[in-house]
């Protein structure tokens, strides 16, 4: 059946995916903004490592989510991953080191003889959670803002960018979305924690974080907003493929697709519940509502930089060199032979709920961090 | 421009060669402890015996450490084929992609949800779950090693896929080819099952070190007995495929078996070397000999390669000249085709640039004709499709040598637990111990072989790897490298350090 399938429709399919798959990861960024609320949210070593010990249960997935990201634009845009990852070398290099070095500091912290001490292993977690976020929100960034590569004949690419990528730190539009992120994933890891964790002095604490990094992360999503709004944009012609400038662009897609400015208005509307039910009414579950007000928000940025003949990923050097979800895709029978692979994804997405459930059942108090399990945790 | 562009291969090769190397430290260990874990915490469950517990608990401690500088140093592999290596990742992305993606969907998230029911979850869910979840880490981490196998199996023998000359890359025409390519499977079952073995003599070796102080003896004999079985069975598995391996690689990576064997004249009834110092001033097309010393197992290098005593195996300069007599096309040859083909395909975009519909077709039949030495005519001549045969060379022999001396080990170990004397086996547990570390030195020795054999292609034949690189300056590369280095040291020193402490405070009083 999905081998009927024409190109363009599996096209659509794939972008739906990695924009599935890109607005989870979003959502699992209250790992990061946990890692990040570490330096002004607790007081006393407790404190602390509750937070730690309560992220540091999650965060492979968020890690593992974005190792797959990786993979499936690999598969299914192949002709993004050769031109960005390689172009903006600098970005995705700083990214990643930020990722490793997060990698081993749950585990390494709270060690004994770990050569670099707690301390150390704390300024990784920051580091990850801040600059990684900000550069990744950077990075998609320049999904609307366009980056300097030439593609030749034969699509490979040359860059014509000194910095090899880190210009698109330069850009108020990135940084803003970068800001946002890091704000919104604080945001998000208060609410995670105050919902995972059973301690009250550290529970009104994170309310008040949520509502404090949700404020200062209004700025930010205003001048991300106002921006896609009036900025132009990369059109491409169905027809012909031909990329040109379009005035307003963004806010046509927003016209065109209604089905994305529900999502918008829904995710927005989630996240902002999120918030005030954890500060104005007391409850403990608005990490549900910010976080899938947060997957609906990834998922319409992501249509609106890649549907309704958008280029994706837009050269600002040569603007026929600009990626679209048609010229950048795999095969038809690679695609057709993902799309079968994908089906596998809602079981995968049912044991990890299952799991998730299962372990966050009872909250993590700090009796269980002296328990008998003590030598365990990190 | 030509040294800039050589030179940014160059360091990305390195940059390349010293990820890998280092997350395959810990990758190994992954693979072989999470199943010993598992096997651990089954007999707990299933006696009952919380002296069984301890040893999982134990065991469980050096695995997470282990575990968490694997993830760290791993997730950069991936992304490096981007950054690294675009023009890699444009021609057969396509095709490579695939089992990227199905392996974070299939491999990575068992791994990432059922961690940390492993190391949280004792309080958290049933005993049986727990097990479970035990061995999902275990499932888990030995698929990822299946599908980055297939990969990499792939670009030793790529199969199932077709050139595309519009798109100027490999588009994927049979899923199952890729995936049930005989050199995948044969990678896998190699990898993982030489992945035991190390993991095997982790265990062996601090449970010898703990007989040697005369600590935990009883919790290191117990685990002595199934890390030896473990690694006697994966041992033979390794056997058995690595004869399979030897014939694989003689019929698809010729010039890597050449290289591995340091066989410069191809000859009927080959000789195996035993042991052998190759002679350094020794090079393609000369009449020196190859080797300063060696002692060689007549015959058995054919019947290895070709399953006959009397077989043909071409040597170095067979591959590079040609041998008509045995029907061998050599490199020279082959590079003069591939740079018709490099020829062709740019005359049929000029000529489908300008409309010319009868230009565009016999320049593409061309193109068909040669587009099987397409990589070769990437190279300067024939002597570059010769990999760096000392390296090769060393590493496998190394490789083997180890390999069958692991065997006698685990006999040995297995022997005297069953006397029940071998805590009082002074020599026995000190060799067990040093063992330790040979068995990373075989499986670091294993992957030199297999990818510095294959020089100086990304994909076998069809894409070398100096076209291959992203063209982004040597500097940068450099200044990564360096960063890798650095940050990757630390992070192996801190591993060390933790893992040392670990050792010494022991199992749980």
């Amino acid at each position: 059946m999905i081998g009927n399938l024409d190109l363009a429709t599996l096209q659509n399919i794939w972008w739906l995916i990695g924009s599935v798959v890109g607005s989870l990861f979003l959502f699992l960024t209250f790992v990061q903004g946990g890692q990040t609320l570490l330096f002004t949210t607790p007081q006393g070593d407790l404190e602390k490592n509750l937070i730690i010990n309560s992220i540091g249960r999650k965060w492979e997935l968020t890690f593992t989510t974005l190792v797959l990201f990786g993979g499936a634009l690999f598969a299914a845009f192949p002709l993004f991953y050769a031109t960005s990852f390689g172009g903006a070398y600098w970005v995705w290099m700083l990214i990643l080191f930020t990722f490793i070095v997060q990698a081993v500091s749950f585990e390494y912290r709270s060690k004994p003889n770990n050569f670099l001490g707690a301390k150390t292993y704390e300024v990784f977690l920051l580091i990850n959670g801040s600059l990684g976020i900000l550069l990744i929100g950077a990075a998609v960034g320049t999904f609307f803002t366009g980056s300097r590569f030439v593609l030749n004949g034969y699509n490979s690419v040359a860059w014509q960018a000194p910095f090899h990528g880190l210009e698109a730190a330069l850009n108020l539009f990135n940084v803003s979305l970068g800001l946002f992120l890091v704000f919104l994933a604080r945001v998000l890891g208060a609410l995670y924690l105050l919902n995972n964790i059973d301690h009250a002095p550290l529970n009104e604490r994170c309310r008040a974080a949520a509502w404090v990094n949700f404020l200062i992360a209004l700025p930010f999503l205003l001048v991300v907003l106002v921006s896609l709004l009036v900025m132009d944009g990369f059109a491409v012609d169905p027809a012909t493929g031909v990329v040109s400038m379009e005035s307003g662009k963004y806010l046509h897609n927003l016209l065109a697709m209604p089905m994305v400015d529900l999502l918008l208005l829904a995710g927005l509307v989630g996240v902002i519940y999120g918030v005030v039910s954890a500060k104005f009414l007391k409850k403990d579950c608005g990490i549900w509502f910010a976080g899938l007000g947060t997957v609906l928000v990834g998922l319409a940025i992501f249509a609106l930089a890649g549907y309704n003949n958008t280029a994706f990923y837009p050269s600002l050097s040569d603007l026929q060199s600009s990626l679209s979800i048609r010229n950048a895709s795999s095969s038809h029978y690679t695609l057709v032979a993902m799309t079968y692979v994908a089906l596998a994804v809602p079981f995968v997405l049912a044991y990890i709920f299952y799991v998730w459930k299962l372990m966050d059942a009872k909250k993590i108090t700090p009796k269980e961090l002296d328990g008998e399990y003590a030598k365990d945790m990190y | 421009m030509e040294m800039e562009i050589l030179s940014t291969v160059n360091w990305a090769r390195a940059q390349f060669a010293l990820t890998a190397m280092y997350h395959w430290i810990f990758v190994p260990l992954t693979l072989g402890l999470s199943f010993l874990v598992a096997f651990f915490e089954s007999i707990y469950l299933k006696s009952g015996n919380e002296e069984w517990k301890k040893i999982t608990k134990f065991w469980m401690t050096l695995f997470g450490i282990n575990f968490a500088i694997g993830v760290a140093t791993g997730i950069i592999l991936e992304f490096e084929f981007g950054t690294n290596w675009s023009n890699y990742s444009w021609m057969v992305g396509d095709i490579f992609g695939a089992p990227l993606a199905v392996e974070g969907i299939f491999a990575f998230f068992l791994e990432a949800t059922f961690f940390a029911v492993m190391f949280f979850g004792w309080e958290r869910v049933s005993k049986k779950f727990h097990l479970f979840s035990t061995w999902m880490v275990a499932v888990g981490s030995n698929l990822s090693a299946m599908w980055i196998l297939i990969a990499n199996g792939w670009m030793q023998f790529p199969t199932g896929m077709a050139f595309n000359p519009d798109k100027a890359r490999f588009e994927m025409q049979n899923i199952w080819d890729v995936f049930l390519s005989p050199v995948a499977i044969s990678k896998f079952v190699h990898a993982t099952s030489s992945s035991f073995i190390v993991a095997a003599l982790f265990v062996l070796g601090i449970s010898a070190l703990f007989l040697l102080q005369k600590r935990h003896q009883k919790m290191a004999k117990r685990s002595m007995a199934v890390a030896a079985v473990f690694g006697l069975v994966a041992s033979l598995f390794v056997a058995i495929n690595g004869d399979e391996s030897a014939y694989s690689v003689a019929q698809r990576q010729p010039m890597k078996l050449a290289a591995m064997e340091g066989l410069y004249q191809g000859s009927t009834g080959a000789s195996l070397v035993a042991f052998g110092v190759l002679n350094p001033a020794k090079d393609v097309g000369d009449n020196q000999s190859e080797f300063l010393v060696s002692a060689k197992l007549p015959g058995l290098l054919s019947l290895l390669a070709t399953r006959d005593f009397n077989g043909f195996v071409p040597g170095i300069n067979d591959l590079v000249a040609g041998n008509p007599a045995q029907n061998i096309i050599g490199a020279n040859e082959r590079v003069a085709n591939g740079k018709i083909a490099v020829a062709a395909l740019a005359g049929y975009k000029e000529a489908k640039g300008r409309g010319d519909a009868a230009g565009a077709a016999a320049a593409l039949a061309t193109f068909n004709t040669y587009q099987g030495d397409l990589g070769y005519g990437y190279l300067k001549n024939g002597e570059a499709a010769v990999p760096p045969v000392a390296a090769t060379f060393y590493s496998f022999h190394i490789m083997v040598v180890l390999g069958s001396l692991f065997i006698l080990l685990f006999v040995l170990v297995l022997y005297h637990l069953k006397k029940g004397d071998i805590e009082n086996c002074t020599n026995l547990n000190q060799a067990s111990f040093y063992a330790l570390f040979f068995g990373y030195v075989a499986s670091q020795a294993g992957w030199v072989v297999a990818e510095v054999g294959r020089q100086p292609w990304a994909i076998q034949n069809l894409l070398p790897v100096g076209v291959a690189a992203t063209p982004i300056g040597s500097g940068n590369v450099q200044a990564t490298f360096f960063i890798f280095l650095i940050l990757f040291t630390t992070l192996l020193i801190a591993e060390i350090g933790i893992m040392v402490k670990q050792i010494k405070i022991g199992p749980e009083a």
